[in-house]
């Protein structure tokens, strides 16, 4: 028995050193020197400014803007540190909604946001994803049709032609990989980026 | 269901079998102590370790010995992963200047990190250091793993070995499993998430102003090395709160890919190496069968009941064909969020990549079933294959007893020990999970933190003490378990599902290790044939059944019913 504590010891210290300290120390040396981009969260600046990044996706409510997916993320409080309030999008804590199929509060929100979304472009179905949260709460995609879906609205709203944007939304379409590995998707931020930079016409 | 879909799991079964022989053989190479391509750098830095902590590489040890030896490791571990949350706003690398963790919480993510469950009642990003997630939980990423292959190993060298005293030696198995397995292959998995954009830096979180002028606080850290392990070692614990399902845990179809096939690898590999070892590859095949047989069959059903979605929506003007999306993202879709949670349950991962609570209810099933059923199909590393070979040598037993002979595998004799002891290690699992079930749903304090009302509230309950007991560590995460009555019970079940498993594994690892070799003649049962894949697959799936079902009716069952009539909670 007594033998057994001095190698106990020694190897969770040096453990401690080689995989909890070396490793990924050596990992964020060789990261930041090859993808310094990636390593550091792929951020997105516009007039010098970060206004985001690139892989997380951001809550957008206006008219104007293409919208993301329903986030169920929320944060503390402000008057009451025991209690959370919905914060959509919130980067600091990433979660689902964690509602079962049979949850009455489940079936209401989809039901009101259907019914909301099935009133602005009347006859389309309304796609599935603009209706139901992601797991992260920070998606930063929506599927093709989701994009297309909000086209009307969109031209509306800038005042555009809605070819221009439905072919704006064509343009920021990525496949799958390979042609088969994952889903297509649209990324909201980059989409909106690109239609604040539509010159007006 | 679609074409997509189904080619998509078909690319990863196709992947994940042409990497069983090459990886299997390596790591023979590596556990037998023969030289390989990485010997040249590695093999100084290991002597040096053994000389540090006076371990003899050439003693073996009994397997009494053996199992003191991985105790007192994990006990020392234990201390100083409870240490260092309980000191982590003293200490550096905490950019986020956090406070304390919790007794209790501290507690129960010692115990799950040094188990392999990496069950997690707090939210990360708000809760731990960058000091605690490295120097704390990728440590026990890596250590706990290598335990599990470890005792893998000892089973192995039982059925192995004849007359022999010894099954190898823990201090050993546990440095060549780090270095020469786990760590090069995390550098290069770690550094192609790197490229596909997981972060790896330990700057404080990036305060941005959004596109419409919003605030957002972007968490970030050294993500990609944890990444990495957690998902190689079968780990699962996430960076962030809501794991593989974020974006920068898992940011492409790719890095989904290959953190899929990260959770398999080494379980599937260990099929060939049991295979390599006790002289027979086919032998590591049968078992590789059996396994692949159970998988399939959970991908399919959790895929067919997922894609088919949530028919108290049928009524709206959706576009129903996408499946059941609620708590899933877009990047996976249907077909890789099913795989991922076929994976994750059938391994001990418990990394998520589409919120299980969220499921459909069979689709929910599935995944809590995998778990009871043991983790074996591939399942944790080494932990899958030693909870494995119970059943086969219960199954060994049940075939004995049709034919009324002396049930045998691999030319050892099952005598009354290695049944008793195999049937105890896997009964403990359901007397765990089942009896804190039973618990925490009469009582106020396990009622108070269900999410979900009616039977969904119960599926709640049983999925975290079927993960916590299993080390698997997912969980329907409505659940606000961060408290002391679920941290603490959920604690004990961590700690009863790993080490008294372990205990009697290890019995019936020394006790065949000393047995004789018995020559094969015409009354053996051939255990490389598909009459034994389908009589381990029929023992598994009966002995899971009698246990599980009643449970399961109360839970998820009576959901799916519930749901097709029109009732909600």
């Amino acid at each position: 028995m007594l033998q057994h504590i001095r190698p106990a010891i020694m190897m969770i210290v040096l453990m401690t050193i080689l995989t909890g300290l070396a490793y990924p120390l050596a990992m964020t040396g060789i990261a930041q020197l090859i993808f310094p981009w990636q390593a550091n969260g792929s951020l997105i600046t516009r007039d010098g400014k970060v206004i985001g990044s690139a892989l997380i996706g951001q809550n957008f409510t206006s008219e104007k803007y293409f919208h993301g997916r329903p986030s169920a993320t929320t944060d503390t409080d402000p008057n009451d540190a025991s209690k959370t309030i919905p914060a959509p999008y919130n980067a600091d804590n990433s979660g689902g909604s964690n509602l079962g199929p049979t949850s009455k509060a489940l079936v209401d929100r989809i039901t009101a946001d259907t019914n909301k979304l099935a009133a602005e472009n009347p006859g389309t179905k309304v796609p599935m994803d603009l209706v139901t949260t992601s797991a992260s709460g920070l998606d930063p995609d929506i599927s093709p049709a989701a994009a297309l879906f909000q086209v009307p609205r969109i031209a509306k709203a800038r005042n555009l032609p809605p070819e221009r944007v439905r072919a704006l939304v064509e343009a920021h379409i990525q496949g799958r990989i390979a042609g088969f590995i994952g889903e297509p998707r649209v990324n909201v931020l980059a989409l909106n980026m690109a239609l604040d930079a539509l010159p007006a016409t | 269901m679609t074409l997509n879909g189904w080619l998509q799991i078909a690319l990863y079964c196709v992947l994940l079998t042409l990497l069983v022989k090459p990886l299997g053989g390596y790591m023979t190479r590596v556990f037998n102590g023969e030289k390989t391509f990485l010997s040249p750098a590695l093999k100084p830095l290991e002597t040096g370790i053994y000389r540090l902590c006076g371990v003899r590489e050439a003693e073996e040890q009994h397997w009494v010995t053996y199992a003191i030896a991985m105790l007192a490791f994990t006990f020392a571990g234990f201390v100083v992963l409870y240490g260092l949350q309980r000191l982590q706003a003293v200490l550096p690398f905490n950019p986020q200047h956090l406070d304390p963790v919790a007794p209790d919480l501290a507690f129960n993510t010692s115990v799950s990190f040094v188990t392999n469950t990496n069950w997690q009642s707090y939210t990360p990003e708000s809760t731990m250091s960058d000091l605690v997630q490295m120097a704390g939980l990728t440590v026990h990423n890596f250590v706990s793993a290598a335990t599990g292959i470890a005792l893998a190993l000892a089973l192995i060298r039982g059925f192995a070995r004849r007359s022999a005293k010894t099954v190898g030696n823990f201090w050993v198995d546990l440095i060549r499993c780090t270095f020469y397995v786990l760590m090069p292959i995390c550098i290069v998995a770690g550094l192609f998430m790197v490229w596909q954009g997981v972060p790896q830096n330990l700057g404080a979180y990036t305060a941005v102003t959004t596109l419409e002028g919003g605030k957002q606080l972007i968490a970030q850290g050294p993500v990609a090395s944890q990444e990495a392990i957690k998902m190689l070692g079968t780990n699962g614990g996430g960076f962030f709160n809501a794991n593989s399902s974020h974006p920068f845990e898992n940011p492409t179809a790719l890095t989904n890919l290959l953190q899929m096939l990260l959770i398999f690898s080494i379980g599937a590999a260990l099929t060939n190496v049991f295979g390599r070892m006790v002289g027979s590859q086919r032998q590591g095949w049968a078992i590789f069968a059996v396994m692949a047989v159970l998988f399939l069959a959970g991908v399919a059903t959790l895929y067919a009941s997922e894609a088919a979605g949530n028919t108290l929506l049928a009524h709206l003007p959706l576009d129903h064909a996408a499946g059941n999306m609620e708590g899933k993202e877009v990047r996976f879709g249907i077909a890789n969020s099913a795989l991922f949670a076929t994976i994750t349950t059938d391994a001990s991962c418990g990394a998520v990549n589409t919120m299980h609570d969220s499921l459909t209810p069979i689709g929910g099933m599935v995944p809590m079933l995998n778990i009871m059923l043991g983790e074996i199909i591939f399942g944790g590393v080494g932990s899958g294959l030693y909870g494995m070979l119970l059943f086969v040598i219960v199954a060994m037993f049940v075939a004995g007893l049709m034919v009324g002979r002396t049930p045998e595998y691999l030319g050892k004799k099952l005598e009354a020990k290695e049944v008793k002891m195999a049937m105890l290690g896997i009964l403990i699992l359901p007397l765990s999970m089942l009896g804190f079930t039973a618990l925490a749903v009469v009582i106020p304090p396990g009622v108070s933190a269900l999410a979900n009302a009616g039977p969904h509230g119960f599926s709640e309950a049983l999925y975290a003490y079927t993960s916590a007991t299993g080390n698997n560590g997912s969980a329907f995460a409505g659940l606000s378990a961060n408290t002391p009555f679920w941290n603490s019970t959920l604690g004990l079940a961590m700690f009863i599902g790993r080490f008294l498993m372990i205990v009697p594994m290890l019995a019936v690892a020394g006790s065949l290790a000393a047995k004789k070799i018995v020559p094969v003649s015409a009354g053996t049962f051939p255990t490389d044939g598909g009459l034994f894949v389908g009589l381990v697959v029929g023992v598994i799936l009966i002995t899971g059944g009698l246990t599980f079902l009643p449970s399961l009716a109360l839970g998820p069952i009576v959901e799916q019913l519930a749901m097709h009539a029109g009732t909600t909670y």
